[in-house]
């Protein structure tokens, strides 16, 4: 029983394993950042964010007792401008936020929707959970990889797209479903996954 | 029928916008409790309307309001948290209030905020909630320009801010305290209590997390009184209750219904009974970590203390169906994967053992089951249970589970004896 031994290993290396199996897109977003050490403060004077982005993040830091508090926010607004969360775009931040790079780096590696890695102009999340597994979710992925000649957790050779799995998006009255960038999609087929891409070409 | 959460709503249309909510007999809440009533009041009130917490514990929203320190010398300032981080699978009738009515949880977190006299409020909402983001922006805009919000609620010497949230995305934010680091801009891992949120949450400062539609029945009862919302109920829980059913079903969809309405009714009278030449097997009656129920319950009354008395939760109120073409092991592969993935890490049984449950699972979808993985299952049912982790997470992930075991055992062993699934 080969899977019994799993239990065995209890490293770094075991939770990855087993998250990659579980779900091979948010690994490679979000674990393989976990071995990096970074640990040093970094200082207000270093920050290099744009005017833009300073504005932007502190109206939303105003909203709270302490500047950690905006630290999503903030990895949002920063998102939505340079695309992801790079090593820099972490860096830029704890100044502003009065956080290490160790500290933020924990937060960009627990949510979904932060990107530790490049992604495409357009994310597709593609819903996993039960009811559209119910609904017809494995066979949905399976034509979105085969159309977009992609995996869950890459992008396009174009840079065009990236498919991730994401957990239920509320629609399950209208399961399967999927969401591009901010637009939700529901009661999907085949064919209207297609319609759908040609929207977005 | 009376549907006091719904009644505004217009499938396809736009939400009512505040001038059109207030034509509505909206924010009326507000007026009668900051002028006439003491904040003390307004939680006695709420106690006696038996409203239970709709996130999925069923907590009674007044006694946890009642724990907040009151007074001169309790700890300021006071926050109220609207927990908006819908993410149970099979879940979706928080959207549909947020989406369809916003201004309706603006009442009511204004009206709870002065019953606990909390200073300061956020909606922590799921990012993936675009549309209710936008919606809720406005409407709290709306009310802010509208003296709704803001110093010196309409001159009566009340203040309070309210703040939305949109959050990036993790299970675990549906916790409370988990939440509560979220908000903080930390890891959402949840908190040891005691203390509870309530005496030293957002902060360390005393903290109400009540869910969506918790909030949204709040208005109602101030307007109308306890008696009159415990009379829309068949049950001794109060009120109406969204209720939802997903899965091959003819007609999915969510409806406001009088609180203890039967399962029987709502799958075949509301949602029309299963597709032509499909067979119903069972039902999660509230989301993902409830147990399943069999046909032998379907005339069970969707209430928290009748769910409970068969072996199951109410939880979110929201359905998920299984058919006789889906694979039970398949099903539950999915769910014990969600959960795997969705764990926080901080607790070992959680973190090791909900992989290892998937695991076990996959070998036996995937015809490399042994007999003896059932046992290893049932144990680890035991071992993730109640009482051996940091949160409900791993407690609740075992729910379906171990009904699964109980009710579809055969579908299981089918599995490990014909080394393949039978529905492939």
């Amino acid at each position: 029983m080969p899977h019994h031994s799993l239990v065995k290993v209890r490293s770094l290396e075991h939770v990855i394993y087993v998250e990659n199996r579980l779900s091979p897109g948010k690994v490679n977003l979000r674990t393989q950042d976990r071995q990096r050490q970074l640990t040093r403060p970094t200082g207000a004077d270093r920050t290099m964010l744009t005017e833009e982005e300073r504005r932007e993040i502190e109206a939303e830091a105003a909203h709270y007792l302490r500047p950690q508090a905006a630290a999503v926010d903030a990895m949002k607004i920063l998102q939505r401008h340079r695309g992801w969360m790079s090593d820099e775009a972490l860096r830029d931040l704890g100044g502003l936020l009065q956080m290490t790079r160790a500290e933020l780096d924990s937060v960009a590696t627990f949510y979904n929707l932060v990107f530790r890695k490049p992604v495409g102009k357009h994310v597709i999340l593609i819903c996993n959970s039960v009811s559209c597994w119910v609904m017809g979710y494995p066979g949905l992925r399976e034509h979105l990889s085969l159309r977009l000649g992609i995996d869950l957790g890459q992008t396009t050779a174009d840079g065009r797209y990236t498919l991730l799995p994401i957990v239920c998006l509320g629609d399950c009255d209208h399961a399967p479903a999927m969401m591009v960038d901010d637009q939700l999609y529901g009661d999907l087929t085949p064919e209207k996954i297609d319609a759908i891409l040609e929207e977005y070409r | 029928m009376e549907r006091p959460l719904t009644k505004n709503m217009r499938p396809g249309e736009e939400p009512l916008d505040v001038r059109g909510y207030e034509r509505a007999g909206g924010y009326q809440a507000v007026r009668k409790a900051l002028a006439t009533m003491a904040p003390l009041e307004v939680q006695q009130l709420v106690k006696d309307s038996n409203l239970r917490g709709r996130g999925g514990a069923g907590f009674p929203t007044g006694v946890k309001w009642s724990v907040v320190p009151m007074g001169e010398d309790a700890p300021r300032p006071r926050y109220l948290v609207a927990n908006a981080d819908e993410m149970e699978p099979g879940t979706f009738k928080d959207r549909l209030l947020m989406e369809g009515d916003p201004h309706q949880l603006v009442e009511g977190m204004i009206v709870a905020a002065y019953a606990i006299q909390a200073e300061v409020a956020y909606i922590f909402l799921r990012g993936e909630y675009v549309l209710a983001a936008e919606r809720l922006a406005r409407a709290i805009a709306e009310a802010y320009d509208a003296g709704y919000l803001g110093r010196n609620i309409l001159g009566h010497g009340y203040s309070l801010d309210l703040y939305l949230h949109a959050s990036a995305g993790r299970y675990i934010c549906g916790e409370e305290s988990a939440l509560l680091n979220s908000l903080e801009g930390r890891r959402a891992i949840p908190r040891a209590r005691p203390p509870f949120p309530q005496v030293s949450g957002l902060w360390g400062k005393p903290t109400i997390v009540n869910n969506v539609e918790t909030l949204c029945n709040v208005p109602h009862i101030v307007n109308n009184g306890a008696g009159w919302y415990k009379s829309l109920s068949l049950s001794p829980d109060g009120g109406t209750k969204i209720y939802g059913v997903s899965g091959k079903v003819k007609r999915p969809g969510s409806w406001e219904l009088p609180m203890g309405t039967t399962i029987r009714e709502i799958l075949e009278e509301h949602a029309g009974g299963m597709r032509e030449g499909l067979q119903f097997r069972g039902v999660q009656p509230g989301g993902a970590s409830t147990d399943f129920l069999t046909e032998q319950h379907l005339d069970v009354k969707m209430d928290y203390g009748s769910v409970q008395a068969v072996g199951s939760r109410m939880g979110t109120g929201t359905m998920i169906v299984l058919d006789d073409r889906s694979c039970p092991v398949g099903m539950v592969l999915n769910l014990e994967q969600f959960f795997a993935q969705e764990s926080c890490g901080w607790c070992t049984p959680c973190r090791e053992g909900l992989p290892w449950v998937a695991n076990l699972l996959g070998a036996i979808e995937g015809g490399q089951g042994e007999p003896e993985d059932l046992d290893e299952l049932a144990e680890q049912c035991v071992r993730l249970g109640p009482g051996n982790t940091f949160c409900a997470l791993a407690p609740g992930a075992v729910e379906p589970l171990q009904s699964a075991l109980k009710y579809f055992r055969e579908d299981f062993e089918r599995h490990i004896k014909e080394k393949r699934c039978p529905w492939r």
